[in-house]
């Protein structure tokens, strides 16, 4: 197998992709975006898990990206759902301005 | 398939860091769906062509269009048009279209079989993975559909108008 991309490669990718998603929820202050970035996370690390399993031949990286995919279908759906409320009731999607608390 | 990985895991890092740094929801969103299906071109190209599918219709598919789904929500309105008109200029969309003409070629490319040996050794395909979801990993199929219910059941309650809240959106 000389002609393959060596793993280390695979995880370079996943490690960047999951640093851009880092960068990007931690920088930016829209919610939507802010959940984007959560996305990119999720997806790098999914793409390590598949990275693994293809190295090893084994079937076990694949079954857990789709566990991820499901955290990430579950999230999403209710992280918009959250952010439909937040925009009822303050009007904006800035993260800081739901600084504060009401208790 | 070494070039092709290559050539989709550039694709990826560009539109992932394109992603984070729009202003625009819907620019972000359009460099987002870039960045999904270049990394299912790596998928496809590190030989499992299961998982490449799937996040071609789950990510790009189903997650994507809740996204837009939001957004347009939230911009209703006149100043929703104007918006709408400076979105759809040349010059938003090129950039994205080029790069996803690229990874198009290379999924032509690599079907046709003119790829050689997959980047990432044997494929482990479909049945394998179905035979291994189905055997060990019975149970997390199982916690896949409570947390899907979990979600859907959250989902619903919080998108629910509130009884205090009368102002439309």
């Amino acid at each position: 197998m000389t002609a393959t991309v060596p793993v280390e490669h695979v995880i370079a990718l996943a490690a960047a992709l999951f640093a851009l998603g880092v960068v990007g929820l931690l920088v930016r202050r829209n919610i939507m975006l802010m959940l984007v970035s959560l996305e990119i996370m999720l997806n790098a690390a999914g793409l390590a898990f598949v990275a693994a399993g293809a190295r090893w031949q084994a079937p076990d990286g694949q079954v857990m990206f789709l566990v991820i995919l499901t955290v990430a279908a579950a999230e999403v759906s209710v992280g918009l759902a959250l952010a439909l409320q937040i925009y009822r009731r303050f009007k904006t999607l800035d993260a800081d301005a739901l600084d504060e608390m009401r208790g | 398939m070494q070039t092709a990985f290559y050539l989709a895991a550039a694709i990826a890092i560009a539109a992932t860091a394109m992603v984070v740094t729009r202003r625009n929801v819907v620019h972000a969103l359009l460099y987002l769906v870039l960045s999904l299906l270049a990394i299912a071109v790596v998928f496809f190209t590190l030989g499992a062509p299961f998982v490449a599918a799937l996040e071609v219709i789950v990510y790009a598919g189903a997650i994507m269009v809740l996204f837009v789904f939001v957004v347009m929500m939230l911009n209703l309105g006149p100043a929703a048009v104007a918006q709408e008109r400076e979105w759809t200029r040349p010059g938003v969309w090129i950039l994205p279209a080029i790069l996803a003409a690229v990874l198009f070629g290379e999924v032509v490319f690599l079907l046709g079989g003119a790829g050689g040996p997959n980047a990432g050794g044997l494929e482990v395909t479909p049945a394998q993975v179905a035979t291994a979801l189905y055997g060990p990993y019975v149970l997390a199929v199982e916690l896949a559909s409570l947390l899907l219910l979990a979600g859907l059941i959250g989902a619903y309650h919080l998108g629910r108008r509130g009884k205090g809240s009368e102002d439309e959106l």
